[in-house]
């Protein structure tokens, strides 16, 4: 008297609703890391490109050096990396996989930007920002925040983050250079550590060369204003 | 411990779509007899005689409207006869009910309160008719709803019919989630008619063959919920109970939240422990649909509610405490950017794509539900309440019936 099919039949739709429902999702979960991957490949071409310009332009002025010099996207891949992280469906070796790439690229941009300073007597706009994902560290998200805060305010500044604990020869070799104990988040400023959570404003105190942002963006800000009054 | 997490919450969706698929199935198979039914009520060749039993608590405000639309049913008088049962109340039910006295088909009775199931059966005694049936005192029934009843009973094999029961003149917004809700339990009561499965012969006008009782014993206390308590014991005993989507019986629903969480805690409670009590039906072949499928399923869908509940709280108080960390640590955004769509920042994990679906089913059966219940789909507010509140507040009212079933505690009646 009992009707088996009818459970058989809707087991079977069930079922295919799931296998859809997964597959769709794994599908999606591909092309994000595709995206991730294509926005790495620009980010490395952009870094090649701009070392060979340096190169080209070693004897030549720091004038020839136009914006765009340094990749824009690095700050969006970022986001998405942490983003995939919390994400189920993307498939976890090949995130690890972008993730050390993007560590690398970090680093590359880093060296770049560290000799574009030093030939062309700029202070440094850049943090390197040391945190943790293997404890709990309730200090590196809130760093976290102040960090991208303060890129969205100045977009000059370019801030390198590394997952402390990532097993990346590069990584460890930035930390034994700096010598960075894993007393996280860790910030390098300047080549001065600095340890535990800062707000923006005390960033903003500590760090000179943001100083000088603020104080560009404020007079830009001033100029725009005073301009439309004018108008 | 978060894959056991996982796993169960991928079990609970995949509980959720299979039920509504097994429902959408069934409504597939039986959606002609529906048609069919709309007119069961033309072509009655016998009228059997007919007792309604109406159990009245502290009910003066509403009894009057109860026993009008009992006098106004369209039944032969000779056929039909009406006792009022007052259960001791102590407003004015009783002068009440005697207003009524004077008409040949109504019987008054009185007794010291000792709860429903005790009115029900001292009137139970009283009955000679071949069917009985309750009409709790704060409901109506349509003139024709006993001749939509009626016809199901031509069929020997059948021992109890149940109603539609619909929520009476909505005004507040949960009596507007609830017609909603009841709309989708007519629905449901239908489906779970035409595979012999239904777990509750509710109190507004249920009717029986009177020699149910003679032969299964009156209602018993049944943990508050003796109308759940007599069809379980009508299905352990393999009697035969059907619903007439038709019959429209119309209840006055809680209005405010206290109410209707008492009502509901007293519900819920009274299924687990009758559950419970029922429990040899489980998984037992002998049962059919309802021993291997619906109880499981039903009983299950309490812990998976309260699972799913539970998962989305946590996720959301997750959310709202990073917000709070963020906004203390940097405040708002520091300038206005316009919004910028990237699908890549979309949830598109596997939980979120059968969320949406499970979501598209149950509009599907509300849409099926209301177009059963009122004839015609009409979009409402009651919808979008139901939608908008109804997944917040039942697990209110089962975690309290859960932990009061586990710590064995008795809920009250009111």
């Amino acid at each position: 008297m009992l009707n088996s099919r009818k459970y058989i039949v809707a087991f079977v739709i069930t079922a295919v609703i799931f296998a859809t429902a997964i597959f769709v999702s794994n599908m999606l979960g591909q092309k994000k890391l595709e995206d991730v991957r294509s926005i790495e490949n620009r980010v490395a071409l952009d870094i090649l490109s701009s070392e060979t310009q340096f190169s080209l332009l070693e004897e030549t002025s720091c004038k020839d050096i136009g914006p765009g010099f340094l990749s824009k996207e690095l700050g969006s891949l970022g986001e998405k990396l942490t983003y995939g992280e919390s994400q189920t469906e993307l498939n976890t070796d090949n995130l690890d996989y972008l993730k050390r790439s993007y560590f690398l690229l970090e680093i590359k941009d880093y060296l770049l930007m560290k000799r574009l300073t030093q030939k062309c007597g700029i202070k440094p706009t850049f943090i390197l920002y040391f945190y943790s994902t293997k404890d709990a560290c309730t200090d590196c998200e809130k760093m976290g925040y102040v960090l991208t805060a303060l890129r969205d305010k100045y977009p000059d500044l370019r801030v390198y983050s590394f997952d402390y604990h990532y097993d990346v020869g590069a990584i460890n070799t930035l930390i034994s250079i700096y010598k960075v104990k894993a007393d996280l988040p860790a910030l390098i400023i300047n080549r001065e550590i600095i340890y535990g959570f800062h707000s923006v404003e005390e960033l903003e105190e500590t760090v000179p060369a943001l100083k000088e942002l603020a104080a560009r963006a404020k007079a830009l800000e001033t100029f725009s204003t005073s301009t439309k009054e004018i108008d | 411990m978060a894959d056991i997490q996982t796993l169960i919450l991928y079990g609970s969706i995949f509980i959720s779509l299979f039920f509504e698929v097994f429902l959408l199935i069934t409504y597939l198979e039986v959606r002609e007899e529906l048609i069919l039914e709309k007119n069961i009520d033309k072509n009655i060749k016998r009228f059997p005689t007919v007792t309604v039993i109406v159990p009245c608590f502290n009910e003066e405000k509403t009894l009057t409207m109860t026993m009008w639309s009992l006098l106004n049913l369209d039944y032969p008088k000779d056929k039909l006869s009406i006792i009022a049962v007052d259960d001791g109340s102590v407003d004015r039910t009783l002068f009440e009910l005697n207003k009524f006295e004077s008409y040949q088909q109504v019987t008054v009775l009185s007794k010291e309160n000792g709860g429903k199931h005790t009115a029900l059966n001292l009137a139970l005694e009283k009955v000679k008719s071949d069917l009985v049936g309750c009409l709790d005192a704060d409901s109506f029934v349509n003139p024709e709803a006993l001749k939509k009843i009626v016809p199901f009973f031509e069929d020997q094999s059948t021992m109890a019919v149940t109603p539609s029961v619909k929520v009476f003149e909505p005004r507040s917004v949960l009596q507007y989630v609830q017609k909603i809700e009841y709309s989708w339990g007519i629905f449901l009561r239908r489906m779970l008619s035409s595979i012999n499965a239904l777990y509750v012969t509710p109190g507004p006008f249920s009717f029986f063959r009177t020699q149910v009782f003679k032969e299964l014993g009156g209602y018993s206390e049944g943990h508050h919920t003796e109308d759940l308590e007599i069809a379980l014991r009508m299905q352990k005993h393999r009697y035969k109970i059907v619903n007439s989507h038709g019959a429209h019986v119309y209840t006055v629903a809680p209005a405010h939240f206290g109410a209707l969480y008492k009502q509901r805690v007293r519900w819920a409670y009274g299924f687990l422990n009758n559950a419970i009590d029922y429990r040899g039906m489980f998984f037992n072949k002998k049962y059919g649909h309802i021993g291997l499928f619906i109880l499981p399923i039903a009983t299950t869908s309490i812990f998976s509610s309260l699972f799913l509940f539970g998962n989305m709280l946590w996720n959301s108080l997750v959310n709202i405490f990073n917000a709070f960390v963020k906004f203390q640590t940097v405040g708002w955004e520091w300038r206005f950017s316009p919004p910028s769509f990237d699908w890549y920042f979309l949830n598109t994990s596997a939980i979120s794509f059968l969320t949406v679906t499970a979501i598209l089913l149950t509009l599907v059966i509300l849409y099926l539900s209301t177009k059963l219940a009122d004839g015609r789909f009409r979009f409402s507010r009651g919808l979008f309440y139901y939608m908008l509140l109804y997944v917040f507040i039942v697990p209110l009212w089962l975690a309290k019936a859960v932990f009061h079933t586990i710590i064995r505690r008795e809920i009250s009646w009111r």
